[in-house]
């Protein structure tokens, strides 16, 4: 497998051979050193640092369907660091790092955009809140820079700024070193690095059990025969409870819609990010093919269902219109809805479980996208080293049991509010 | 559109109505250990299929109801009042 470069692409040009494929298609060993169970963003990063960062090669990635068929396919591609809880504040910002050399780590272009991100506020007490997230950000060393409403007018100038204004704008909380990534080219880019380093990315191939011995897991059942490992990671964001069921676990996780959609290609339109909470739920960017790519809020019902309901896009539409009313008569080109783990705080578990060689990465919520490349390299941590590296010890499986929550949102014990 | 069949309104778009949550939770005893305790608050079955759940109708009557729902295909088998003593009334 060559490496991709302006030579490589020269010569393709020239030659007209058709490009190798990007990743092999191996059949399933007999056993691994570590088996990931879910070829997401974040299983193929595990196994990418893995092989990278910690030296274990022997490792297969286990995946349902395709890769690239779950959420890493589904969201609104957002990337950024402005979180006020410790643990959160570190860990977001150690993925922001990561994705910043992204693209030449992997030798794969992910089309990472720091473009920045702006939160709107539309009150004094919101402006007041936002400086005080804003210096949580700064002390940490993350870039955060406050806006008032003739700076906003500047930057974003297609909002609402009538009088008449639902939602009056009296400024921002930039994070100018926020963006957006090309979700696939994330996926594509960890697959073709991890399999080049030895990982076996086996797919269509569903895990059904776990293979036991004395309480330790020794392996996987799965649809294409038995599989035995050393040590087995789940990374299946979405679907954790129905393999920790496999494995005997019950776990502080409800599975709830989060819908995405995406305009027809606008010319440039929207230079940055924008986020919108408190009053609704609301964020949107304009992708690099034009399109205005937007979010909102969850179902607010318990669904695998991968399908979602009308009232939230009838939300969504609103909160869109209301904040940009340029976009009233723009046409949706698509919609659709993945399947989020919706923890009990809000925060995502990269943990040890009780059951001994079983580790567990999950419970991402609205925020999994971003937080890919630092769960993969502390998930792997976790796993070669059986021991989690700090910025993953706060994010523990027992946290609850503790009464360590980390609830950004502050909404307490209610999955659908985070 | 979810539809539930309120026992006192009639039938009804969900978006009438509040999710409260998973209905087989029981809540401990005050007294009860704190693994009770945390179990109920944190813990939950998540099922694909089946699910007992808790919906309000808040803007209807505000009956508080229990659903059957399957959490794959959304089909809604059965809904009933919460309390048992509503249940009875409206029989």
């Amino acid at each position: 497998m060559s490496g991709y470069s302006a030579l490589a692409l020269l010569k393709h040009a020239f030659t007209g051979q058709p490009w190798p494929r990007a990743w092999r298609d191996p059949a399933p060993k007999e056993a691994y050193d570590v088996i990931i169970v879910g070829g997401g963003g974040h299983g193929l990063a595990t196994a990418y640092y893995l092989a990278k960062e910690f030296g274990i090669r022997d490792v297969a990635v286990l995946e349902k369907g395709y890769i690239g068929s779950g959420n890493v396919g589904r969201n609104t591609t957002i990337v950024r660091s402005n979180y006020m809880l410790p643990g959160a504040t570190e860990f977001y910002d150690f993925s922001l790092q990561l994705w910043n050399t992204l693209s030449h780590e992997l030798n794969f272009n992910v089309m990472f955009s720091p473009r920045g991100q702006v939160l709107l506020l539309h009150s004094p007490d919101a402006l007041d809140s936002a400086a005080r997230r804003g210096n949580i950000m700064r002390r940490h060393s993350i870039a955060a820079k406050l806006l008032d409403r003739a700076a906003m007018q500047d930057l974003v100038p297609h909002l609402d700024y009538r009088p008449s204004a639902r939602f009056p704008i009296w400024g921002g909380l930039m994070q100018p070193t926020a963006g957006t990534a090309r979700h696939d080219a994330v996926l594509w880019g960890y697959a073709r690095a991890a399999s080049e380093l030895g990982v076996d990315i086996i797919q269509n191939c569903e895990v059904t059990g776990f293979m036991r011995e004395d309480g330790r897991v020794t392996g996987v059942e799965t649809s294409r025969g038995l599989i035995k490992a050393g040590k087995v990671g789940i990374a299946v964001a979405g679907h954790t409870s129905r393999l920790g069921e496999m494995a005997g676990l019950r776990l502080p996780v409800e599975s709830h819609l989060l819908q995405a959609f995406v305009s027809e290609p606008l010319k440039p339109l929207l230079d940055y990010v924008i986020g919108f909470g408190g009053h609704g739920h609301f964020y949107i960017s304009q992708s690099d093919k034009g399109g205005m790519v937007f979010g909102g809020d969850l179902d607010m019902y318990n669904s695998y269902a991968q399908r979602g309901n009308l009232p939230v896009v009838r939300d969504v539409a609103a909160l869109a219109v209301s904040l940009m009313p340029c976009l009233g008569r723009v046409r949706l080109l698509r919609h659709w809805a993945g399947v989020m783990d919706m923890t009990m705080d809000g925060s995502h578990i990269i943990s040890k479980t009780p059951v001994d060689g079983l580790y567990l990465n999950g419970g991402w919520c609205y925020g999994g996208f971003k937080a890919t490349p630092a769960s993969g390299w502390c998930f792997a941590h976790l796993i070669a080293r059986n021991e989690p590296d700090p910025l993953s010890v706060p994010f523990s499986l027992d946290r609850f049991a503790r009464g360590a929550v980390i609830d950004e949102a502050g909404s307490g014990p209610t999955p659908k509010l985070h | 559109m979810l539809r539930i069949h309120c026992p006192f309104c009639g039938e009804r778009d969900h978006s009438e109505f509040t999710y409260g949550g998973d209905a087989s939770v029981d809540y401990p005893a005050l007294s009860a250990p704190v693994e009770a305790w945390i179990d109920a608050v944190y813990v939950r079955n998540n099922p694909k299929g089946a699910h007992c759940e808790r919906w309000q109708h808040s803007d209807g009557c505000r009956l508080w109801l229990i659903v059957e729902r399957d959490t794959l295909t959304h089909e809604i088998t059965r809904v009933a009042p919460a309390r048992a003593a509503v249940a009875a009334l409206l029989k």
